[in-house]
């Protein structure tokens, strides 16, 4: 479904990405996971055309996503739930919402999807009309997630959905994805909580400086020695 | 009596700095720079006002409306070819070429039109009307009803609309902006209309009111339009329009009241004072920058 070959990207001479190949399948969960500076979110942002890269392939559904403009990406098919949430904190949550639906027409669907989400998220509904920004970290976490949705996504990338949670919110967080994708998304998920990104990913990818080290299985990788020694603190 | 016939003088000359002013706000909100060509184009639009009544022999309403789309049409282009390349660039070049674009229409006028002040026809023939001993002149009411018409209007469109929503969202966050779908040249070539539109219905009521057009017509109201987008707090669309005319009620009770020849100096007193208590402006929030 999606398929990245040899993807290299700098910010000016450093190299962030250097020749990454990896490939989402329908249905999927896919993890890409690794320290601080590894380049997860550069790949992420490359993906859906925030960032040029220098060389490499993208493509997603037979379309070349790197010569597609990023305003046109998300109506391929394909959302994303950006590093540090990103929601327009000047604007309600239902205009969050409905911002994510801005590429679609029918009212009708929109209203449906709108709906999905609030049953998904409760709290959405009952903060609707609350300044986006006034919400709580776990809220503002679940409103990326609920604009995201709003496009009626087949794959949704999501970067660090744990970042600055508490660990039962993080494990809410985790729980909700894992029902997105049973609900037929495909997921691409980038994480520095190796542990819990791997307990519900089918496949990962360890990255380290810019290059993937390791891919397989994440049940494997789980157990995995040097994976337990670098990401998971045994 | 004269303190009302100096607040309505205000409120006139209010309308025009906030007419001039939205165009500069939402620029700077939406494209993040400070377009100082903005002021010239109430000039443009005054002359195009000039041009095709005198040369063209059109009715003063269609010169409005032609003045209206030439003035966004040129915002526009610009854009295109002076702004576009450089969004990636270092604030201060952006600004240098805005500075460039502004002499550049400065001399295109002077070398079309000399530098001679042209006197320009009032386009508005409504009948001035008085309550009590104050006179209101058609010029007045046209403005501020106008401008009343105008503010309304905008507040509503990017309340309302699809693009208006695009513009506040594109303000805030233009990545996330651009993954929610929206276009980012597109919603910024509008936005130049939209303020450059504005400027030319500014330029032609500054006209109406003073009679005259020449090459540097639009630098003092635009220098004044830009004090007061950043007194209401710039980026702010309410902002320019409290700016707007509160700048241009001050400006005309320190005229009256306290002396002509300092009321520029109280004016700018005022936003600097303003400045040191708010920083953001009056209505500007102030923008915490998580990194």
């Amino acid at each position: 479904m999606l398929k990245v070959e040899n993807l290299s990207v700098s910010y000016g001479v450093i190299g962030a990405v250097k020749g990454v190949s990896f490939e989402v399948g329908q249905g999927e969960i896919v993890a890409l996971i690794g320290a601080n500076g590894a380049g997860k979110t550069t790949i992420l942002q490359t993906i859906t055309g925030l960032i040029q890269p220098r060389g490499g392939s993208i493509r997603f559904d037979g379309a070349d996503l790197l010569k597609t403009p990023a305003h046109k990406i998300v109506s391929l098919g394909m959302a994303h739930v950006p590093e540090g949430r990103r929601i327009f904190q000047e604007l309600t949550v239902l205009e969050n919402l409905r911002l994510g639906a801005f590429t679609r027409k029918d009212k009708k669907e929109i209203a449906d999807s709108l709906e999905m989400v609030y049953s998904r998220f409760p709290r959405l509904r009952e903060r609707r009309t609350q300044i986006a920004g006034t919400l709580s970290g776990g809220e503002q976490q679940m409103l990326a997630m609920g604009r995201a949705l709003m496009s009626r996504p087949k794959i949704i990338l999501m970067d660090e959905p744990s970042m600055g949670l508490s660990p039962l919110l993080v494990s809410e967080v985790f729980d909700i994805i894992r029902e997105i994708n049973a609900a037929g998304t495909t997921v691409l998920v980038v994480e520095q909580n190796a542990r819990k990104v791997l307990s519900i990913a089918d496949r990962a990818y360890v990255l380290e400086t810019g290059k993937i080290v390791l891919e397989g299985n994440a049940k494997d990788l789980l157990n995995d020695d040097s994976v337990k020694k670098a990401y998971l603190g045994e | 009596m004269e303190f009302f016939e100096q607040l309505l003088n205000g409120l006139n000359r209010g309308s025009i700095y906030a007419l001039i002013a939205l165009g500069y706000t939402m620029v700077y909100g939406i494209a993040k720079m400070l377009n100082f060509a903005h002021g010239d184009v109430i000039m443009v639009g005054a002359y195009t006002l000039s041009v095709s009544a005198s040369l063209l022999g059109i009715s003063p309403y269609l010169g409005v409306l032609l003045s209206i789309v030439f003035c966004a049409v040129l915002g526009v282009v610009l854009e295109k070819i002076a702004y576009k390349p450089l969004r990636n660039s270092s604030p201060l070049a952006v600004l240098i070429t805005a500075i460039g674009v502004s002499y550049f229409l400065q001399s295109l006028a002077l070398l079309l039109f000399g530098s001679q002040q042209q006197k320009v026809a009032s386009v508005i023939n409504i009948p001035s009307i008085y309550l009590g001993s104050i006179e209101l002149t058609g010029e007045s009411i046209a403005t501020l009803g106008v401008t009343i018409v105008i503010m309304v209007s905008l507040t509503l469109f990017i309340k309302k609309t699809k693009t208006g929503r695009a513009m506040l969202a594109l303000s805030e966050d233009r990545g996330a902006a651009q993954l929610m779908g929206i276009n980012v040249n597109r919603t910024i070539s509008i936005t130049f209309a939209i303020g450059s539109g504005l400027a030319a219905v500014a330029g032609v009521l500054f006209v109406s009111s003073y009679g005259f057009v020449g090459p540097y017509t639009g630098s003092l109201p635009g220098i004044k339009a830009f004090v007061a987008a950043v007194l209401g707090g710039i980026g702010s669309i309410p902002g320019a329009m409290l700016g707007g005319v509160l700048l241009g009620v001050i400006e005309s009770f320190s005229q009256a009241y306290i002396s002509t020849q300092l009321s520029d100096a109280i004016v700018f007193g005022v936003l600097i004072l303003v400045l040191l208590v708010r920083p953001a402006g009056l209505l500007g929030r102030k923008k915490i920058e998580k990194v």
